[in-house]
């Protein structure tokens, strides 16, 4: 019997991981399953990838997808700093972030900022669910206003909204999607691989035990209902060929660094994903009209990542020895004589 | 006229901050330091841009004692808001040189008065409008110079020293030096009993550096790649001096790309976060701080600690709780480093003494961060890391980087893959870890804060955790015999200091008035060799620059009961770098302590 491997050799089997203990139904759940096709359609070698996470229920996820990776469950709302850290150690890994709403928009807001800030060249993906599901069911900082908790009490203050934070700041790659929407949220998280950059991935996530109620905006009932795609995405991978069989002016091709590309096929009104202003409208109008608007709202390609303005060398920092890291000893004796 | 006192001396100049009396002051002590004069410069100095009182004291002893003198032979009075309080430090018999407006009427009547019109001078004399106040400062300079008989190459050497990358600044401050010069010489007759003599056998082979100075060559020295800080008094410096320093040494001519990242991180928790996450994929990484920005890293330094991943942390104390006095030095933070971090976390700590010390424990900090695999901190503090200090020429390392137990692709082949990133081969706590990018199937493991067994996988089971918890006091114990050893000056005495990190300069001194045996601490965990040292003495004192003795609370935890009530403190705790005399004193009035 023979198994299907990928690009670089491997089965499927071979982005699993251990076996979750989220809630049954929880839709981090998909998005880890998303994750692993996302991986092995990309053919990502696990030794490069670098799985890094905050705290709560969404920062445990990177154990249960691609175990034979490294993978770092820091502290809560400061993934981003060790991201930061470890892709500046060695630029040759892929970095990839798990977060949450309370982890990215509560105590971490600040680092998710700066790491947008500096376009630090990593995924970051927010499992939304706007509940403190691991500590049972405070209201977070992206719920909406007027959303009820499952005991009843309601929202009174405004949402932050990750996407129109990093749009504000920005951010490179700003991308918004549905757990529950496995044929957008797969190509978005290879795009979002595939981006030099700061890719921020707002993936909106039911709790199932603590937010998944009438009166919530983060149910699967109301997702499913308000959900509004801005454009069918696909996308091709710098190792495949581009076919293009769409009718001329209902496609959208955005041409990635490393030669991916991403075909989005218009639905209703065209957005272009290259127009910042026009993304935050997009939101905007969105929220005013009740809906949850998703898909890839807003890329800027040509931006410099932080290691590239940092003149930081392809070669690993990590693996540089005595030799070029020490002054030579006459410069080490030119030195110190400047000093008498 | 009395006997001259030579070569024998503290000046202090009372200026005021942001005027550019610094640079005036650094002229002054290189010209003395050129004349083959031992200088000892303590820079004390508001946490203000400019206007408020700031002083320099440049204490000048024939035998190159370092600490501070709590003495004024010379008051240089220049800032009219302090004066008055600044002319009570002058000991009976001293010198104040002041601006002339200054009104002296019922002032001190013992001691001498040189009145310069400084303000007049720098009118008349200095051309440039722009440079007029800084170049006011440079008066003073000159009056000194005529003062206590500095020659006026060695002035020239000062001027030319201070501005090594700004030539063209030299003829001008020159200039208004000769101002004071030739308004000393044409108006005063020496009155008093100073006098600078050039002289031999003490300063050669030695230079002038700030700790700061000597810990951004120590890190660089030790292999650092990747920096993160946040902007903090006293640390700040630091990494201000590694960035110029990695531009001159560490740029690729050819590509203009750079061997090394230094991030000025959004604060001191991302700052400390970045540094752990390079530790964590295998680059030698460090961060830098001071004061509050300690605290903001407790919760990292705790996850380091747990889940083993080298960083080097290097700590400058300054005078707290919380703001504190942020320019002010202090020793307060040995136990809150310590142990920083909530539960069973306890740490690696260096405590360099001297600059040279500075330079090799930041160097040597990232030896011992790989090969334990923890935080290491290496505890400075703001007189040793601002202050210049005369120090012999730093060695160049023979030894090359330990990286401590990390398994490679062929080690991983060669073990078919048989490894855990938490089991004790060895037995000696150390385990072996692999780097992220190592391609081989079994290379990869889950890193986390929250509990683990061998094997990193999480569990909350209570024997994995109490293991996990045994073979890092295990580590620690085998880190405690790897770190710089307490350094013993001892003959015999029934009485002993132990000290720690710039208390050191004030130990040498006090010293030569008082016959006790001496240990300086220069790590935690502390070493056996601190009890042995008390078994070895009738009394023993522990002398630090913290309210509460936390050494002498330490030193005591390791000793056995008996011999804890040999153990003495003697605290000095107001922001000042301690003098000699704070620990004379108490010896003397407490002890029969031969002279």
């Amino acid at each position: 019997m023979s198994t299907t491997v990928n690009r670089v050799g491997l089965p499927r089997d071979a982005y699993k991981g251990a076996a979750t203990t989220l809630c049954a139904g929880c839709g981090h759940n998909s998005i880890t399953n998303h994750m692993i096709k996302a991986l092995y359609e990309l053919g990502v070698e696990p030794h490069l990838l670098a799985k890094m996470s905050g705290i709560g229920c969404s920062s445990k996820t990177p154990a249960y997808f691609v175990e034979s990776a490294h993978g770092f469950n820091g502290v809560h709302g400061r993934m981003p700093a060790l991201t930061t850290g470890a892709h500046l150690a060695n630029r040759q890994l892929i970095m990839l972030g798990v977060s949450g709403d309370g982890d990215t928009a509560s105590i971490g807001l600040g680092q998710f900022m700066h790491m947008i800030r500096r376009n630090l060249d990593c995924t970051y993906i927010i499992e939304d669910n706007g509940t403190y599901g691991l500590t049972k069911g405070q209201l977070s900082a992206t719920a909406d206003l007027g959303s009820m908790q499952k005991k009843g009490a309601v929202n009174t203050f405004q949402p932050i909204d990750p996407c129109a934070v990093a749009l504000a700041l920005g951010c490179s790659f700003v991308a918004r999607s549905f757990s529950g929407d496995g044929k957008q949220v797969v190509p978005l998280i290879k795009a979002a691989i595939a981006h030099r950059g700061t890719a921020v991935l707002d993936i909106i996530s039911p709790c199932v035990t603590f937010n998944d109620h009438d009166g919530s905006t983060k149910s699967y009932s109301w997702v499913k209902d308000h959900e509004e795609s801005i454009a069918d995405v696909s996308f091709i991978p710098f190792f495949e060929e581009v076919h293009v069989d769409y009718e001329p002016g209902t496609v959208r091709d955005v041409r990635l660094h490393d030669g991916s590309h991403i075909v989005l096929k218009k639905l209703g009104e065209d957005h272009d994903p290259t127009d910042r202003r026009a993304a935050i409208r997009v939101i905007e109008e969105g929220r005013a009209e009740g809906h949850l608007v998703t898909g890839l709202l807003y890329v800027d390609t040509e931006m410099d990542d932080f290691a590239t303005t940092e003149r930081i060398p392809d070669r690993p920092l990590k693996d540089l020895g005595e030799d070029e890291l020490r002054l030579s000893r006459d410069d080490f004796a030119q030195f110190m004589s400047e000093f008498a | 006229m009395t006997e001259p006192i030579v070569n024998d001396l503290t000046i202090q100049a009372a200026t005021v901050n942001g005027s550019g009396s610094q640079t005036a002051n650094l002229v002054l002590t290189r010209a003395i330091f050129h004349m083959g004069i031992p200088v000892a410069p303590k820079n004390v100095f508001p946490s203000n841009i400019e206007g408020l009182p700031t002083w320099y004291q440049l204490r000048i002893t024939p035998e190159g004692h370092m600490a501070r003198s709590d003495k004024v032979d010379i008051l240089i009075a220049f800032n009219v808001a302090t004066w008055r309080e600044d002319l009570k430090t002058v000991r009976p018999g001293g010198v104040v040189i002041h601006e002339e407006a200054f009104a002296t009427a019922d002032a001190r009547t013992d001691v001498s008065y040189y009145a310069v019109p400084f303000a007049k001078l720098a009118k008349s004399k200095i051309q440039s409008d722009t440079l007029r106040k800084q170049l006011a400062n440079m008066i003073y300079v000159g009056v000194v110079a005529g003062l206590l008989g500095i020659p006026w190459e060695a002035v020239e050497h000062g001027v030319k020293r201070q501005f090594l990358a700004k030539p063209k600044a030299v003829p001008v401050n020159l200039d208004a030096i000769k101002v004071g010069y030739d308004y000393w010489q044409d108006n005063f007759s020496k009155q008093d009993p100073y006098r600078l003599e050039p002289m031999t056998g003490v300063v050669e082979g030695k230079v002038l550096v700030e700790g700061n100075q000597a810990a951004a060559l120590g890190a660089l020295m030790g292999g650092v790649t990747v920096v993160a800080w946040y902007p903090i008094t006293p640390s700040s410096s630091l990494c201000e001096y590694l960035i110029a320093y990695a531009d001159r040494f560490r740029v690729d001519p050819k590509t203009g790309e750079k061997m090394i990242s230094v991030v000025q991180a959004e604060d001191e928790l991302a700052a400390v976060g970045m540094a752990i996450g390079a530790g964590w994929a295998g680059a030698r990484a460090m961060t830098s701080t001071s004061g509050p920005g300690i605290s903001l890293m407790a919760e990292f330094s705790g996850l380091a600690y747990y889940a083993e991943v080298p960083v080097v942390i290097i700590y400058f104390q300054r005078i707290g709780p919380s703001t504190g006095l942020p320019t002010r030095t202090s020793q307060a933070d040995l136990g809150f480093v310590y142990t920083l971090s909530h539960g069973d976390t306890k740490h690696l700590v260096l405590l360099p003494g001297t600059v040279a010390e500075c330079y090799e424990f930041a160097r040597d900090a990232f030896d011992h961060a790989d090969r334990f695999q923890t935080p290491v901190f290496v505890l400075s503090d703001l007189d040793l890391g601002m202050n210049l200090w005369m120090t012999p020429e730093f060695q160049y390392p023979e030894k090359n980087f330990d990286r401590g137990k990390v398994l490679s692709k062929d080690d991983l082949e060669r073990l078919a893959g048989e490894w855990a990133r938490y089991r004790d081969v060895d037995g000696d706590g150390v385990t072996y870890r692999t780097l992220p990018g190592t391609d081989h199937p079994a290379a990869g493991y889950f890193t986390r804060g929250s509990g683990h067994d061998e094997m990193a996988r999480y569990t909350e089971g209570a024997d994995a955790y109490a293991r996990n918890m045994d073979r890092l006091a295990r580590k620690l114990e085998t880190a405690r015999h790897a770190l710089p050893p307490p350094l013993v000056d001892e003959s015999g005495q029934k009485v002993g200091l132990i000290a720690f990190g710039s208390t050191h300069a004030a130990v040498v001194e006090a010293r030569e008035a008082i016959s006790v045996d001496y240990m300086r601490v220069r790590a935690l965990p502390l070493s056996d060799d601190v009890a042995a040292f008390v078994a070895r003495h009738e009394q023993v004192y522990v002398v630090e620059q913290n309210r509460d003795g936390q050494l002498y609370d330490l030193v005591r935890l390791a000793l056995p009961p008996d011999l804890v009530e040999r153990m003495r403190s003697i605290r000095h705790y107001n922001g000042q770098p301690i003098p000699a005399a704070a620990i004379i004193e108490p010896l003397q009035a407490r002890e029969a302590v031969p002279a």
